[in-house]
């Protein structure tokens, strides 16, 4: 059960961050997951009035504020113009929109929850995490890092040239993810690059990248091999949903789908 | 006719499309003490103390009770006819706990917040025992789940508590090893049924307290009010005449509700201190101490010869009952008494059953209630029999299915006196084009298309049991309140027989006002339960207005000063057709509240020697993704019999109601526990009912033939309507990627294991 | 804490505790149409509309409206009764405990989708879940719903031409 002392409401980001030193303080994002579990909470804070529910567009970076809901990210034309369908895949199967009209994307990566779809896509793409105290950082290190009591308070994904797709197994269609693929690939510092990002596993989404050429003329067997290698690359594990060997065989299957997908589109 | 066959709006839409507060909890008074329960955290312990001292000092407590304060008589909470075939093996709190969740104290209070810190407070000291979690284990185990001396069974039903036995049977019809020895082709197979949550969207919840005379009341979601008003009189060990239970709007039942699951504890709190209470279980509480479709193995034979044939059928089932025997020794029976009558060719059968005791949470009943689970068992057999053979599975069928004015001696040797199964296996096949589409369509992007069929029967009502009654009273200005005991659970049996009295009565529905249920006041009705709403309690309709007729007409020919005889009653008035003189319905309803000697009413009871059944076919069309394993339902079709069908609408949304709960038990829907016991599918986060998305495209369209026993022909669909799904979806597998799946539900990851296994 | 906000149409006040939940808080404000189904946001039972969206009230701080725009059905009784009539006649509101969370995903639909595809519909409803019905009949009640809209629109447009 979760009990709550005090609800308040964040007029500045410096208040919120004090408040939230306090041991016993927590940040609300959607209450989505929150809720669910059993916390003694002095101080809920809330951030919903300091103007982070805005997705904001400029040459280089898409920045989405840590209070914008992952109905917003579905959406988003700006996301949409960058990396296509993607990340609204990532989303459009989480319970519905009721809930991802409440649910945040700073909820969903600060939790780093084994079942984020959501971080799954984010990670495979060059994204950062704007906090109030710590700077800007990756988002793969963030979420290496233990919770601590900064604040996160937006998602920079850098606008670098990507293809981005995105692909789960799911057992009802609005279920947790049984597992969860995003494959990226671009050119970085002149060199073809390719990142794997495979969630629900049902640890948390993972990264693998690889200095691959890959291309229309690449046979399917080597295609394959790729696929294997990456599914080798991951650990998993088995709960009510699947067995870890069945989410490896998934991996596999889903990384080689997204790269034939992206040599498809023609690059 | 004017209100047969038509679908007629129900007649308390209004009220539930604009949200009104005509729910349990909508209507509970403020005030009401707060109740809840601590449950077990073992699956199997003796409680060696407990300590409320803490708990009890908590403010706003009002009272706290254990085992020690409840009554020692067991019970059951089965809502069935008295002398109830389930044991009697519960108490209100019983210092054995049976499963995790089983309750162990009672807890009141003026808010829910002081009752959940109270929860917290009390320190219970379990002796903790070895658990029975596995039901092949269960029977002849040395680890007894009922070992107390006052369990008693009423009924000769094969139970023994000192083998872990709720029930057994055999029952053999012909020489079964023998014509099994003679045929050409044999299957057989297992198949294992899981647990399946209704998951209706009301969780159970009831309030009670005490009227101007001191008597127990108590306002629950439930079918049952009937066998409520019975159950909590035997668990408080008080006086039936001290017990008024009454039925709102309830959001839902599909037979979860056909179990008292917790209405005695609101009830035990007010009897005890006199005050309101009120019980709302969680949708935790809901999903792991409640009243689940009974987990069954079925083990089934069955024998064809080389002309396809089938000669011989024999099922053994094993039922888990759980920690309690609700429902246990009568689910079981129609996993083979409703397969294989089926089959009307051949010459022999066995049917022989073991339900047991274990660990887990006391099952219940579930719409189809055993039939559902001997449909995926059979059906799927009879399609294994014909991939042996190598013959088209509706081909067989067609070879094989029960016909009209048959006698059908695994189903008690009732005669089949109204049945177009045929008809609905040619209708269905045509509808999704078996023709063009069996067995299977590669999609060449590594998916599958497969096709499969399963046939079913349900009854109407339990035979020479289930009991309704009705009375129709005459009002002012003539209309009508017609009073049932019978219970509205969304159904819309409220408007089913409101469409029934209007139809005999020739007049407008408008003019009849239905009333259900309060024990007090309405007559006595078994419930809503074993499709028997439209036929029994419809029948019970019938023949209340045809005697009403006779009185209305007397009252007329009374009112006209000439012999009955000689007068016609047309709905509307009352004429003379000697003199062409009438009175009106209306006035005669103002007449007869003055200087009146005879009331203007009538009640009338039924209850049938036979239960007819309704008949089925279900056909899925799946895609299988070879990669994966997964299944994507593109399309159900089904066609049922259930005779005159008195509410299209209904009738329709019934049956996709159903199928949607059947695709869920088929392809999502499992009750997980781990190894100590522990139930996992304890939210809709972990047990997935089917959304929208996950349904596919529901196709029903019916064959009606005629009941003559029935309401204007009709039978029943309350049930039937689940049964299909899960032998259809699982022989369409068969036929997309050639993988058997025996044991449910179907999931991606043993379907892609199967096509792992037969590459091999 | 004492809380205002908007609830279908008119200012209310609530004293509520740091930890109430917006649905409980509905209730007492006699809004009974909004029901819990599941605890657990999965079920839809409890949807609202904050500031037009729709919500899952089961989750939301009542803190958090303060000064914001709450409706529940309560406040869209004509359109309910208008879209629950189609519903009747497909015979799809059957036990009603789901419909006003679903009659409220449907108005917001109504409202948010142009001409949406049984697909888009589907994804739209898809965190309302229903148990009677099998859902077929709610989309059958939504699609001669919109139709029966769009024609009074065109006849509206019509008339104004006229």
């Amino acid at each position: 059960m979760l009990t709550i002392q005090n609800y308040v409401k964040a007029k500045t980001l410096e208040e919120a961050y004090e408040l939230n030193q306090a041991r016993n303080s927590r940040v609300m994002g959607g209450m989505m997951w929150l809720r669910l579990g059993n916390a003694n909470v002095k101080t809920m804070i809330d951030l919903s009035g300091l103007g982070l529910d805005q997705i904001e567009e400029t040459d280089h970076v898409i920045k989405i504020g840590a209070m914008c809901t992952l109905r917003q990210l579905e959406q988003s034309e700006e996301i949409k113009a960058y990396c296509g369908d993607a990340l609204a895949e990532a989303v459009r199967h989480i319970v519905g929109v009721q809930f991802r009209n409440q649910a945040t994307v700073g909820g969903s990566i600060y939790g780093r929850y084994g079942f984020s779809d959501v971080l799954t896509c984010l990670l495979a793409m060059d994204t950062f995490v704007e906090l109030y105290d710590g700077g800007t950082v990756r988002l793969r290190e963030f979420i290496e890092r233990k919770k601590d009591k900064d604040i996160l308070l937006s998602i920079i994904i850098r606008k670098n040239p990507r293809k981005v797709r995105y692909l789960s197994v799911r057992r009802t269609k609005t279920d947790f993810p049984v597992l969860t693929c995003a494959v990226v690939t671009g050119e970085v510092h002149g060199k073809e690059c390719w990142y794997f990002s495979i969630g629900a596993r049902p640890m948390h989404a993972a990264l693998i990248e690889k200095e691959w050429r890959i291309s229309a003329e690449t046979t399917k067997e080597q295609l394959e091999a790729y696929a294997k290698e990456v599914a080798d690359g991951f650990r998993y594990g088995s709960n009510m949903r699947a067995s870890s060997r069945y989410r490896k065989h998934l991996a596999q299957v889903l990384v080689m789908r997204a790269m034939e997908s992206i040599i498809t589109e023609g690059r | 006719m004017r209100y047969i066959n038509r679908g007629v709006p129900k007649v308390d839409y209004k009220a539930l499309v604009t949200g009104k507060g005509v729910y349990v909890n909508d209507l509970a008074p403020s005030g009401c003490l707060v109740v809840k329960v601590l449950r077990s955290p073992h699956a199997h312990a003796l409680i060696e103390d407990i300590n409320l001292n803490r708990a009890k000092a908590v403010p706003g407590i009002e009272a706290i009770f254990t085992y020690k304060d409840c009554p020692d008589k067991r019970f059951t909470l089965a809502g069935q006819t008295y002398p109830e075939p389930s044991p009697y093996d519960r108490l209100i709190l019983d210092k054995r706990v049976r499963f995790v969740g089983d309750p162990v104290a009672i807890v009141a209070g003026e808010n829910e917040e002081a009752v959940k810190k109270a929860l917290k407070l009390i320190k219970v000291k379990y002796e903790v025992l070895e658990p029975v979690l596995d039901f092949h284990q269960a029977k002849d185990n040395t680890i007894l789940i009922h070992p107390e001396d006052n369990w008693k069974s009423l009924f000769p039903v094969g139970a023994d508590n000192q083998r872990n036995l709720c029930a057994h049977e055999e029952c053999e019809e012909g020489d079964v090893e023998a014509v099994l020895a003679s045929c050409d082709y044999i299957v057989d197979e297992v198949y294992h049924t899981k647990a399946n949550q209704q998951a209706m969207m009301e969780t159970f919840r009831a309030y009670s307290y005490k009227d101007t005379y001191g008597r127990l009341n108590i306002v629950s979601s439930t079918q049952v009010p009937f066998h409520v008003r019975r159950i909590l009189a035997t668990a408080l060990d008080i006086p039936k005449s001290k017990v008024r239970v009454i039925k709102p709007r309830i959001g839902g039942g599909f037979g979860a509700k056909q179990t008292a699951v917790m209405e005695m504890y609101p009830a035990f709190v007010t009897w005890m201190t006199g005050k309101p209470a009120k019980m709302i279980f969680t949708r935790e509480e809901s999903m792991i101490a409640s009243s689940p479709r009974h987990e069954m193995e079925v083990h089934v034979r069955i024998g064809a010869n080389k002309e396809g044939i089938i000669k011989a059928i024999d099922v053994y089932t094993l039922s888990n009952t759980g920690a309690f025997g609700e429902h246990g020794p009568t689910t079981v029976g129609l996993s083979g008494h409703k397969s294989i009558p089926l089959y009307g060719k051949a010459e022999a059968f066995r049917f022989v059953y073991d339900v047991v005791y274990t660990n887990t949470m006391s099952a219940g009943a579930y719409r189809g209630y055993g039939a559902t689970q001997g449909c995926f068992a059979v059906e799927s057999a009879v399609t294994e029999l014909a991939e042996k053979m190598g013959m088209d599975p509706v081909k067989l069928r067609e070879m094989n299915l029960l016909k009209e004015g048959q006698i059908m001696p695994a189903y008690y040797n009732e005669i089949n006196n109204s049945c177009a199964l045929d008809r609905c296996l040619a209708k269905a096949k045509e509808m999704i084009g078996w023709e063009e589409k069996y067995p299977a369509k590669d999609c060449g992007n590594g998916k599958v298309r497969g096709i499969g069929v399963a046939m079913t029967m349900q009854g109407s009502g339990i035979s020479a049991l289930d009991t309704a009654s009705v009375s129709i009273k005459v009002n002012d200005d003539g209309f009508y309140t017609l009073m049932v005991g019978a219970t509205d659970m969304g159904t819309g049996c409220d408007t089913i027989l409101s469409q029934i009295a209007a139809e005999c009565l020739d007049c407008s529905m408008d003019e009849i006002v239905v009333h259900g249920v309060d024990t007090d006041v309405s007559p006595y009705d078994c419930g809503s339960y074993a499709s028997s709403t439209t036929y029994v309690t419809g029948m019970a309709v019938v023949k209340t207005c045809e005697i009403l007729r006779e009185k209305i007409s007397a009252k007329g020919a009374k009112y006209l000063g000439c012999d009955a005889e000689d007068v016609e009653f047309d709905g509307e008035k009352v004429t003379n057709l000697k003199t062409g003189e009438s009175i009106s319905r209306a006035e005669i309803g103002n007449n007869v509240m003055c200087n009146n000697e005879d009331a203007l009413s009538a009640s009338e009871a039924f209850s049938s020697p036979i239960s007819p059944p309704p008949f089925m076919v279900g056909m899925a069309e799946v895609e299988v993704d070879k990669e994966t394993g997964e299944v994507e339902l593109m399309d159900y079709v089904a066609v049922v019999d259930c005779g005159t069908l008195v509410n299209p609408n209904l009738a329709r949304v019934q049956a996709e109601g159903g199928i949607a709960q059947g695709i869920g038990m088929a392809l999502y829907e499992d009750v997980v526990y781990n190894e100590k016991g522990k139930n996992y599918s304890n939210s809709f986060m972990q047990y997935k009912i089917p959304t929208r998305l996950d349904v596919g495209n529901i196709r029903v369209d019916f064959e009606s033939s005629y009941e003559p026993t029935g309401p204007f022909g009709a039978k029943s669909i309350g049930e039937i309507v689940i049964n299909t799904p899960s032998p259809a979806i699982a022989n369409a597998v068969s036929n997309a990627v050639g993988v058997r799946i025996r044991e449910l539900p179907i999931t991606a990851e043993k379907v892609f294991w199967g096509i792992q296994e037969k590459s091999k | 804490m004492e809380i205002q906000f908007r609830l279908n149409g008119k200012q209310v006040a609530a004293e509520v505790a740091g930890d109430s939940i917006l649905l409980d808080v509905l209730r007492k404000l006699g809004c009974v149409s909004v029901k819990c189904g599941c605890e657990t946001t999965n079920c839809g039972l409890c949807t609202v509309w904050i500031n037009n969206k729709t919500r899952l009230s089961c989750s939301v701080l009542a803190a958090g409206v303060d000064g914001q725009e709450v409706t529940t059905l309560e406040g869209l009784q004509e359109e309910a009764a208008e879209f629950g009539r189609f519903l009747a006649e497909e015979g799809a509101e059957q036990c009603g405990f789901c419909s006003p969370g679903f009659i409220m995903s449907v108005l917001a639909m109504v409202r948010e989708l142009d001409n949406p595809t049984i697909g888009e519909m589907k994804e739209y409803l898809a965190g309302n879940l229903c148990r009677c019905t099998g859902y077929m009949g709610q989309l059958r009640a939504i699609q001669k719903y919109m139709k029966a809209k769009r024609m009074q629109f065109q006849a509206a447009g019509e008339e104004v031409q006229a």
